[in-house]
């Protein structure tokens, strides 16, 4: 690069800065300036009507003392804690199943998307419907088949966060899409050396299956978490928060915060704490990431 | 020997489908149950045990859900919102990943890294600066707030759009270059057309994430004329006092209705966005 650039390199390098010129700008109104800004307010007393007063670190400090913050963040990490996990093995046992040379593979396939093509509020109010205690679908089938009386799921402190992490199993589809597609691409040979050697299913998919969907299973961990740190229109539709705050979502904190009470300073506060902590959830998974996943073109790189 | 091998597949496939089968079942439950319910007369959805299937259908439920909000008004405005942002969404991913995937300059791999980098960043750390800067230009209550960001090309469809450029061979590049052809005739006359699929995706998943965008509206919009579908649909529960599940069923069933339909006319697409996403992430 330090040799001198011929006329048309600097003409090519002109218009890639023209034709990436929306992002550049996009970039700095809507990302980096906002992350300045926000950092900022985080220092202040901000109510949006009259200008930000800067009181130092009284909004971090008041929120170490801020029950209702302990509470978000417990309510938060209980709900990424199973429903993250949970959700990848269960699409992964259904996309193996679904990879078992099976007739109607489309067809399944669709089913266990269409879900996730109905999102937001209208599958809010459905699982509003579905848990309701007395007349919803769910109770009935537990006395049915189980003869259990259901608990009151949205309405009970103890069952609200559970109802919502078996909603987020409904979403799945995507995952198993993926992991599909991740499983049909793993070369037959492989399976065919190891049944030659003597492999049993389990150890096939021990020692194959799983260190070959390793970087995939990465990804989807980490947006996994990511997402499940951000679950906002649940809580804000189905709960708001309740009952007695057991289902006080983080986000939906934030967003009281700032847009129920105004307190855009220690909404601030708040939104970096949830961006530390998924940086850090983040990194610490990529930094462990070498001792389980596996590159298969790592040598080559 | 060979017979026991035999029955043994033959007892793993027939587990496989029953497995299959009754997760199938369970998953379309729910929208089996949204439906039935829409179609029950006011006093049977309260009814104990419930009806698999209505004793008689309403399918006037469904007038009554639509006419009892103007959702005529605020499917305009969702369609509005949701039509530019996909146009903004196309236009603008599509020349910044054509910079990054055909044009070489210094400094474009780490810039590529950011762009990927800015995925990770959570939007509730910008929400607020953003709501102020919206605010600021007294664009709250007005749909352009949650129009006029798709302008900027979204870094998840920018690295979409890039991985199916990089598969075009660079030769042809090179050949416009030599009939003359500008970088931008490049781009609209070569890689656009020769990635209409990719495209699609983009306009497919932009359509989905801003009809059903909630927090958005929620956040911007306030004039009962200017509500989207999502936010209308959030108002609707306690509005008839003891909640109506059965108007509530109708209405969510509308309002799911065209991503429902865009879902079956363009599956490939979908399988086709999430794998890319989920395969080179």
């Amino acid at each position: 690069m330090r040799t001198k650039m011929s006329p048309i390199a600097r003409k090519e390098e002109r218009y890639f800065y023209l034709f990436i010129s929306p992002w550049i700008v996009g970039f700095v109104i809507f990302i980096a300036g906002p992350i300045i800004a926000s950092l900022y307010f985080s220092f202040c007393n901000y109510d949006v009507v009259t200008s930000p007063v800067w009181i130092g670190l009284q909004n971090y400090k008041r929120l170490f003392l801020d029950p209702l913050f302990w509470q978000a963040l417990k309510v938060t990490s209980y709900y990424s804690l199973l429903s993250v996990p949970l959700g990848i093995i269960l699409s992964l046992i259904i996309a193996i199943l679904l990879n078992q040379r099976i007739r109607g593979l489309v067809w399944f396939r669709t089913i266990y998307y269409i879900p996730s093509v109905i999102s937001g509020v209208a599958v809010s109010l459905l699982w509003m419907w579905i848990f309701n205690p007395e007349f919803g679908i769910l109770n009935f089938l537990l006395w049915k088949l189980f003869r259990i009386h259901g608990p009151a799921w949205l309405m009970s402190e103890e069952w609200v966060i559970p109802a919502l992490i078996i909603m987020s199993f409904w979403g799945i589809g995507g995952d198993i899409v993926i992991y599909l597609a991740g499983l049909q691409g793993i070369p037959t040979e492989l399976y065919e050396a190891a049944e030659i050697d003597g492999a049993n299913s389990w150890k096939k998919f021990l020692n194959i299956t799983i260190p070959m969907m390793s970087p995939i299973l990465l990804f989807t961990l980490v947006m996994g978490i990511i997402g499940s740190f951000q679950v906002f229109t649940q809580a804000y539709v189905m709960t708001r928060g309740g009952p007695h705050y057991a289902s006080l979502f983080y986000v939906l904190y934030i967003y009281q915060n700032a847009f129920q009470f105004f307190s855009m300073g220690y909404a601030s506060a708040l939104s970096w704490i949830l961006f530390i902590i998924i940086l850090l959830l983040t990194l610490l998974i990529f930094k462990s990431s070498p001792l389980w996943v596996y590159y298969e073109s790592t040598k080559e790189r | 020997m060979l017979g026991s091998r035999k029955r043994e597949e033959f007892l793993i496939k027939t587990i496989v489908y029953i497995l299959l089968i009754v997760s199938s079942i369970i998953i379309l439950i729910p929208i089996f149950w949204m439906l039935s319910t829409a179609l029950k007369e006011d006093s049977e959805v309260y009814l104990f045990p419930p009806e698999w299937i209505p004793q008689k259908m309403y399918p006037s439920n469904f007038i009554r859900a639509l006419t009892f909000l103007p959702f005529g008004r605020y499917f305009i405005n969702t369609s509005i919102i949701t039509f530019l942002s996909v146009v903004g969404q196309l236009i603008s991913s599509s020349l910044v990943a054509f910079g990054f995937a055909r044009l070489k300059a210094r400094g474009k791999d780490l810039l590529f890294l950011l762009v990927l980098s800015t995925m990770m960043i959570p939007s509730q750390i910008t929400m607020i600066p953003i709501f102020v800067l919206f605010k600021l230009l007294n664009w709250v209550d007005t749909f352009k707030p949650l129009i006029i960001p798709n302008f900027f090309g979204g870094a998840f469809f920018i690295f979409l759009l890039r991985q199916f450029y990089m598969t075009i061979p660079i030769e042809l590049d090179d050949a416009a270059k030599i009939d003359g052809c500008s970088y931008f005739g490049i781009y609209a006359r070569i890689i656009l057309p020769l990635t209409k699929p990719a495209l699609a995706t983009v306009a497919i998943f932009t359509f989905m994430w801003n009809w059903n965008d909630f927090m958005g509206p929620l956040i911007y919009l306030n004039s009962r004329e200017k509500l989207t579908l999502s936010l209308a649909l959030s108002r609707f529960t306690g509005m008839y006092g003891m909640t109506a599940w059965n108007l509530l069923m109708a209405a969510s069933i509308v309002v799911a209705l065209p991503c429902f339909i865009l879902f079956f006319f363009a599956q490939k697409y979908f399988i086709q966005g999430i794998v890319i996403t989920g395969l080179k992430g």
